[in-house]
């Protein structure tokens, strides 16, 4: 016989066992060898999933529902095989936002919501609260048992007892106690426990060795094998129903919804997070998890049928509570070593549990429920203290014991009127709550904030109608009219057949409306509006992590001034000093930089600080904190639509070099076409030199030749030499002129020829004009006839220089009319903008061909009537040159054999038009 | 680091039928008297079904092609 004192003693052992494991694993943590860096630990630690529920529970399930155990073990088999896609995006997202629970994750999914955060903690914390007390129902249930047997096998109703004399209550303490030593020694950015992985790995041994041995004891020991033990069984008839499946369509209903929730469950319950995710080492250890989990759960299972059997065999009906078959089978056979090793088993199977859980629940509670609302409380001055580190393990602390206290309190209140089983399904309904905002957010960009919200609290609050609260009628804590007549005695809202749904069991009752209103409120909601710019970024980030790299990512959609120190004082507020130092010399290294002063403080400092505190305190409280000591300035939303559409910026680059190589290709055409332009003027002016000595060289030689006779022939008549030399001073005269036109010219060209403007009257230098040639009209018979208006505008120009193209146009003019009636017609008319000049001539006229060519340098008519040029060829080009710069000008129409018409224009003062008195 | 190849649509494709073998209606075909060394057919069937899908998942996982 067993005593009390032994087993308390086996127990602290057992405890201080636990204690040395973890201690070790920690310590080679920190030496950098790390004993649980490798997929079997990891395989073993995902097994907290097993708890007193498996141990016990799944016996005393047995017992009623024959194989309907299995589905809670069926379902995460399916489960893993989806881990590939589902886990592994989790446990990525999750380490490059260093998100420390399943609150966090959710809340940073949507944006970094306190609220979601916040409400998510809230069901996390009321939806386990039922677990822990199955843990600690489990724990007292198989102390009393393995205690008082063969007395006292079903066990007394605790509400007999005042609190302080119920030994579950002194479990629940310690348990916390425990925890605390745990789990919240220190405070890591990380929020990883590697020697408390350790101990629960080794617990997960302990339980499925302790299991396996008593299932070998019944199957082998009482019995002769399977056979044996199924064959006797099946001669029983209540034990024979058992061992069918049901064919009752309801029952395979059940069977399916059980698989559901805990294909659910195994990813989404806190604790499974906790070792799943927060504690991975590397993800590499997810491949060989994935088969060796289903195979631990498999193991574990082979002889709950058989135990169960066995004891329904052993003991008579309603004798002994199906639940404790795993501890009083060992025990009626006098097996006392075998019944003590099944305790440790359960007790491992409890505390495990109820520590892994505890703690996830209170980084939940203290990072998203407490943090956030301290840190708004401006009375408190938090964001003023300078180390955060002991508040944070103390909220942690507090809400290690309120988490256990309230399990203490729901069993208490309810635990007694359910088997373990069906207060654990409690649990698996609420967490379930989390699948559509978790998975949706996982796999569908669409997902909103306000979506999962509402999502949540629907499903919440059907969960708390329908299941939660129900139990507690069924305890007496509540009238039980509120199950059997609805609230309010509205039978449709009788909280276990709403709207008046019957035939199906109480789990997949809640299962079907929770899930109606919570997956259609976060569609639905998610879907009216258009997601914001934060919203977007992190489904992006969430949804798409598999795809990009994500260390570092995020931190581009930041913009703002930071210090070093600050950012260090403010890590250090929240993890301590040292650590923070520590923190900031790994990522100086990280960062290929020597010391920690030569750090700067950028956008990935900031990222990295930020993800550091969010490991303490949540990303949402953490983003608030980096930006108390960031003057971060806000980025528009056409900021980071800029950022995102980089790349079409340097698409835009490229089309600007490709605009860039164009205007060079016509640049390069407009040179070519100016080179060609200044090799054609090149040999224009070889031309005009040519053309100019050509020119000169005709006086000059008629010149010579008279000189030579008058100088050969002394005795020449003197009528003779007098026409000699006249010929000699016109030729020096028409010499003279040309030099000086060529001179006129070449000085006007190159815009070194003087101008002197002065107000003129056109009508004064015409008639100047026809003065001096009226001798040379006279001789030649020529009519020259003038329409000269009065009152005619004043022009601003050089006289002599407009005397000269007047002079030589008359002349010109003169030079082409050698008709017996030729008449010249000069005529001024006052336009608009100019004052027109026009002297017409009943002349030859010139062809259209000549027509173009006048005006260019030494070229003339060539005249087949008149024989040779008569003037130097450079009077036109002068003219139309004068009249160019005085923006005027110079044309002419003609018609051959009927004469020509040359005019010019003066363009009159813009400002003022001064008029000559009338 | 684990890049999403085949292996993972295999395993999608495993759980699928791992679905169809553990539900109704496929369940209700062993849901019956026969017994097998005087164990209930359905009991062998879940047992024999997950540890086969269990070797099919180590294989997938263990397999090192490509």
């Amino acid at each position: 016989m067993l005593t009390g004192a032994l087993i308390v003693v086996i127990s602290f052992l057992y405890v201080g066992l636990l204690f040395a494991i973890a201690s070790y694993g920690d310590k080679r943590a920190d030496a950098g060898r790390s004993i649980i860096a490798n997929p079997y630990i990891y395989t073993l630690s995902l097994a907290v999933y097993c708890t007193s529920w498996t141990f016990y529970g799944s016996v005393g399930r047995a017992a009623t529902s024959g194989i309907g155990f299995l589905p809670i073990y069926l379902g995460p088999t399916l489960m893993a095989a989806l881990w590939w896609y589902v886990l592994l995006k989790m446990v990525r997202i999750s380490k490059a936002h260093r998100i420390t629970s399943i609150a966090d994750f959710i809340a940073s999914r949507y944006g970094k919501s306190h609220l979601l955060g916040g409400l998510v903690t809230i069901i996390a914390v009321l939806g386990i609260v039922p677990y822990i007390a199955l843990q600690l129902k489990a724990i007292s249930a198989s102390f009393s048992t393995i205690l008082q047997y063969p007395n006292n096998l079903i066990s007394a109703a605790p509400e007999s007892l005042p609190f302080l004399q119920d030994n579950t209550f002194y479990v629940a303490m310690l348990l916390a106690v425990f925890t605390i030593l745990f789990g919240t020694r220190h405070l890591d950015a990380t929020e990883r426990h590697e020697g408390l992985v350790a101990a629960i790995a080794f617990e997960s041994i302990v339980k499925l060795v302790a299991f396996i041995a008593v299932g070998i004891f019944v199957t082998f020991g009482m019995f002769d094998g399977f056979d044996d033990l199924f064959i006797k069984a099946a001669a029983i008839p209540e034990l024979n129903a058992l061992l069918v499946q049901g064919g009752a369509a309801g029952n395979y209903t059940t069977w399916a919804s059980l698989t559901v929730l805990s294909m659910l469950a195994i990813i989404l319950l806190p604790r499974q997070f906790q070792v799943a995710v927060v504690e991975n080492v590397n993800e590499r250890h997810l491949n060989k998890a994935i088969w060796l989990f289903p195979l631990y759960l498999l193991a574990i299972n082979i002889f709950v049928l058989p135990i169960a059997l066995g004891g329904m065999m052993h003991f008579p009906a309603g004798t002994v509570d199906a639940d404790t078959f795993v501890l009083t089978l060992p025990l009626s056979e006098g097996r006392t070593w075998l019944a003590l090793l099944a305790f440790v088993g359960g007790l491992s199977a409890s505390t495990g549990m109820v520590i892994v859980e505890t703690i996830a629940l209170s980084t939940m509670v203290c990072n998203d429920l407490v943090m956030p609302i301290l840190l708004r409380l401006k009375a408190l001055r938090l964001t003023e203290r300078a180390d955060l580190s002991n508040l944070l393990i103390g909220i942690r602390r507090a809400a290690i014991v309120f988490v256990l206290v309230l399990g203490y309190v729901y069993f208490y209140l309810a635990g007694e009127a359910y088997a373990l089983v069906s207060i654990g399904l409690i649990s698996f309904s609420a967490v379930a709550q989390f699948a559509p905002a978790m998975l949706g957010g996982l796999f569908w960009k669409g997902g909103t904030r306000l979506g999962a919200l509402w999502g949540l609290s629907a499903g919440f609050i059907v969960w708390l109608y329908s299941l939660l609260l129900p139990s507690f009628a069924k305890s007496g804590w509540l009238p039980i009219t509120f199950l059997t007549e609805g609230i309010l005695g509205i039978d449709l809202l009788k909280p276990q057949q709403l709207l008046g749904l019957q035939g199906l069991d109480e789990i997949t009752h809640c299962l079907f409306w929770s899930m109606l209103a919570n997956i259609g409120l976060y569609v639905s909601v998610s879907l009216w509006r258009r997601p914001t710019a934060t919203e977007h970024s992190q489904a992006n980030l969430f949804v798409d992590v598999l795809r990009h790299v994500a260390e570092g990512s995020g931190s581009r959609f930041w913009r703002g001034s930071a210090t070093v120190a600050d950012l260090q004082t403010l890590l250090g507020r929240f993890i301590g000093p040292e650590r923070a130092n520590e923190s900031f010399a790994a990522y100086a290294r990280s960062q290929g930089i020597n010391s920690v002063e030569q750090v700067t403080a950028n956008a990935v400092l900031v990222h990295y600080v930020e993800s550091q505190i969010a490991g303490a305190i949540g990303s949402a409280s953490a983003r608030d904190m980096v930006a108390s000591v960031v003057v971060e300035e806000p980025l528009a939303l056409e900021e980071v639509m800029t950022i995102i559409d980089e790349a079409s910026q340097a698409l835009a680059y490229s089309r600007q070099l490709e605009q860039k190589s164009r205007e060079l290709e016509a640049a390069t055409n407009e040179l070519r076409t100016a080179n060609q332009r200044l090799q054609e003027l090149d040999r224009l002016k070889d031309d005009f030199i040519s053309t100019v000595t050509h020119e000169l060289r005709t006086p000059l030689t008629s010149i010579r030749a008279f000189s030579e006779i008058l100088g050969d022939n002394p005795n020449l008549e003197t009528e003779q030499r007098a026409k000699f030399l006249g010929i000699i001073t016109r030729e020096s005269e028409r010499l003279t002129r040309l030099i000086n036109q060529v001179l006129d010219l070449a000085k006007i060209e190159s815009g070194a020829a003087e101008w002197h403007p002065s107000a003129l009257d056109m009508r004064e230098v015409i008639e100047d004009a026809t003065t001096a040639l009226s001798q040379i009209y006279k001789e030649r018979g020529i009519q020259l006839t003038m329409t000269l208006p009065d009152g005619l505008p004043v022009v601003y120009a050089d006289r002599d220089r407009i005397f000269q193209v007047v002079l030589n146009l008359l002349s010109n003019a003169a030079n082409f009319c050698d008709k017996p009636e030729s008449r010249v017609h000069v005529s001024v008319i006052a336009e608009e903008t100019a004052l027109r000049i026009q002297i017409a001539d009943n002349g030859i006229g010139i062809s259209a061909t000549d027509q173009n060519i006048i005006f260019e340098k030494f070229r003339q008519v060539s005249d087949a009537i008149a024989g040779k040029p008569k003037g130097s060829g450079l009077g036109l080009a002068i003219s139309r040159e004068i009249v160019q710069h005085y923006k005027g000008r110079l044309w002419v129409v003609s018609t051959p054999g009927l004469g020509s018409t040359f005019s010019f224009t003066l363009p009159l003062p813009r400002s003022k038009m001064v008029f000559l008195g009338a | 680091m684990i890049r999403p190849t085949l292996k993972g649509q295999r395993l999608v494709a495993l759980f699928l039928l791992g679905w169809l073998l553990f539900n109704y209606p496929v369940l209700s075909l062993f849901a019956n008297d026969t017994r097998i060394w005087g164990i209930p057919l359905v009991y062998v069937y879940l047992f024999i079904a997950w540890a086969a899908l269990i070797g099919a998942m180590a294989m997938i996982i263990e397999h090192r092609d490509q």
